[in-house]
């Protein structure tokens, strides 16, 4: 059975068609690549996907289960975390406190606890806490734990998302643009550790990026979007290869 | 002098008023981005609200099924009414706001003050435009401090709404909800990817709000007992102004702002004619907001972003 399986995906902004005719079946443990120039709808799949947006046509399952038209915080608990282009932390709090809040459905406490800092709310506290400073432990961005997260360098912000997302125990992890903001040397350390965390967490790897030579030696699959439609889709070689991903990307291949 | 501190005290009580509501004003703005002008009319409501719970547990009293005391009634109405006035809050952001909610924030702006104005209505169209009187639920007692006369009404809304404060702010700083609120006041797009019902939060956030309007509706109801359909749109839009007055979005700011209005109706209205209350006091909050239009404790910018 596929982790997720998108059938025959259409969206529409009003007249604008985003997404067109999408399919896609990812297994458990793939490192799959979403590729395509600028505004092709590669975020807005995403967005489909994660329930920001409910697809105008289309099937959505995930582990068999169809989750098209589920709230976003249904689809996070059912196992599917994602990052931002942008990063979007809450950057006046420390690296620890935002990996913190995505405990939140694990928090068991009531009014009374939380009122009254009972034994059971400081038990759960605590236990939250050892969890995120462990989980953060794993991706190496333990020292930062106490840090503000707006003076942490760029490339270790992208941890803490990726630890916030994580904290939320994810099969699916989707990355819009890992590396985006990155040098070369960063870049191929960003590669390195998406594999490892997704040997550590059991996870399966869903991205987007504009670097070839990342999604090229990360991915096993590609897909290429271009107006919001798949134009081509293979192992990176053959991607590489097919003229029409050559003729998308015109002028946006510099960065080969 | 005398009259001053006199003075100091209705400043005081106005200024909880103003605060109450605008706590509402501010928590809404905080997470949505959006004012809810209908907020003014769930005061009303909530006004009238505490009106009947109050006329029908001193009926009981009186009655004799519930043998309770005044303090015990008023106690009871103020919850109760808290309690039910929350649901007019839910109510209110399940029409007017829920079906908006990707929707140009003016439209949704537009929508509220719509059921605002239908809320006005409905409640002139049920219960006649004649005006309701809130019945004394805690007959009157004035000290005297020194040369001033403070009854202990004032006392009690005073006290009152700073213990509804302090509550509010271990709400907001220690519960769950609370925590999600916070993080969606400073982004409201990540919030559900971490498993946290966006509606939910948002239910309660207008349930709060409306509970402390209708906290204020009991106060306001038995400092100036006559009820009319038409009395929240006045308090509801200073309480509005007491809002940006303290910045947008921060729960600090609306509570200083309220005050802070409260204090400048006072002081203009008893040291100039009465008739110049308004004018002059309206006035010296435009002058504050040119110079710090993004009132006393508002972000400068925003750096929230959407979806």
């Amino acid at each position: 059975m596929a982790l997720l399986e998108i059938r025959n995906m259409t969206h529409w902004f009003g007249g604008l068609r985003a997404v067109y005719n999408f399919n896609t079946r990812i297994e458990p443990g793939e490192i799959r690549g979403l590729i395509g120039p600028n505004g092709a709808g590669k975020t807005t799949v995403f967005n489909l996907v994660t329930g920001f947006y409910t697809p105008t046509e289309g099937q959505i399952f995930f582990l068999g289960r169809e989750i098209t038209g589920l709230r976003p915080h249904q689809i996070g608990r059912l196992g599917i975390s994602r990052t931002f282009q942008n990063l979007r932390l809450w950057t006046h709090l420390t690296a620890l406190d935002n990996v913190k809040i995505a405990y939140y459905s694990q928090i068991r406490y009531g009014l009374i606890g939380a009122f009254f800092n009972t034994r059971a709310r400081r038990e759960e506290e605590e236990r939250i806490d050892h969890e995120a400073r462990q989980l953060m432990r794993m991706l190496d961005i333990d020292q930062y734990a106490h840090r503000v997260v707006s003076g942490l360098p760029y490339g270790i912000q992208r941890k803490v998302e990726i630890a916030r997302a994580l904290a939320t125990k994810p099969k699916l992890l989707l990355l819009d643009e890992p590396t985006a903001g990155m040098g070369p040397a960063e870049m191929e350390e960003t590669m390195a550790f998406i594999r490892r965390i997704r040997d550590q967490f059991n996870l399966t790897i869903w991205l987007i990026e504009h670097k070839m030579k990342f999604v090229m030696g990360l991915c096993g699959w590609i897909q290429v979007l271009n107006f919001g439609e798949i134009i081509a889709e293979g192992p990176p070689e053959e991607i590489q290869r097919n003229p029409e991903v050559i003729r998308a990307y015109l002028g946006e291949m510099v960065e080969l | 002098m005398e009259q001053l501190a006199q003075q100091l005290f209705n400043a005081l009580q106005w200024g909880s008023f103003y605060a109450l509501i605008a706590l509402g004003y501010s928590m809404v703005y905080s997470i949505l981005m959006l004012f809810n002008f209908a907020h003014g009319d769930v005061f009303m409501v909530a006004t009238y609200i505490g009106y009947f719970v109050a006329t029908a547990l001193l009926g009981l009293a009186v009655l004799q099924v519930l043998p309770f005391s005044n303090i015990v009634i008023f106690v009871l109405t103020l919850i109760l009414t808290m309690f039910l006035a929350s649901f007019v809050g839910i109510a209110v952001e399940l029409v007017a706001y829920r079906p908006l909610r990707d929707a140009p924030r003016a439209s949704a702006a537009i929508t509220g003050l719509m059921v605002g104005i239908f809320m006005e209505t409905a409640v002139l169209a049920l219960l006649g435009a004649s005006r309701k009187d809130f019945p004394l639920l805690i007959p009157p007692i004035t000290f005297k401090i020194g040369p001033v006369h403070v009854t202990n009404l004032k006392i009690l809304t005073l006290v009152m709404a700073f213990a509804l404060m302090l509550l509010l702010h271990l709400f907001i700083s220690r519960t769950k909800v609370g925590m999600a609120m916070r993080a969606m006041s400073f982004d409201y797009a990540v919030v559900p990817l971490l498993g946290i019902p966006m509606n939910t939060i948002i239910a309660f956030t207008f349930a709060l709000g409306s509970a402390l309007a209708g906290a204020a509706g009991i106060f306001f109801g038995m400092a100036y007992p006559v009820l009319d359909p038409y009395m929240g749109v006045l308090i509801g839009w200073k309480a509005f102004v007491a809002a940006i007055l303290g910045g947008r979005g921060s729960i600090f700011g609306a509570v200083v702002g309220g005050f802070l209005l409260g204090f400048i109706e006072i002081l203009v209205a008893a040291t100039l004619p009465s008739t110049m209350r308004d004018l002059i006091a309206y006035s010296i909050v435009l002058l504050i907001l040119t110079f710090r239009p993004y009132g006393l404790f508002g972000e400068e910018y925003s750096v929230r972003l959407r979806l």
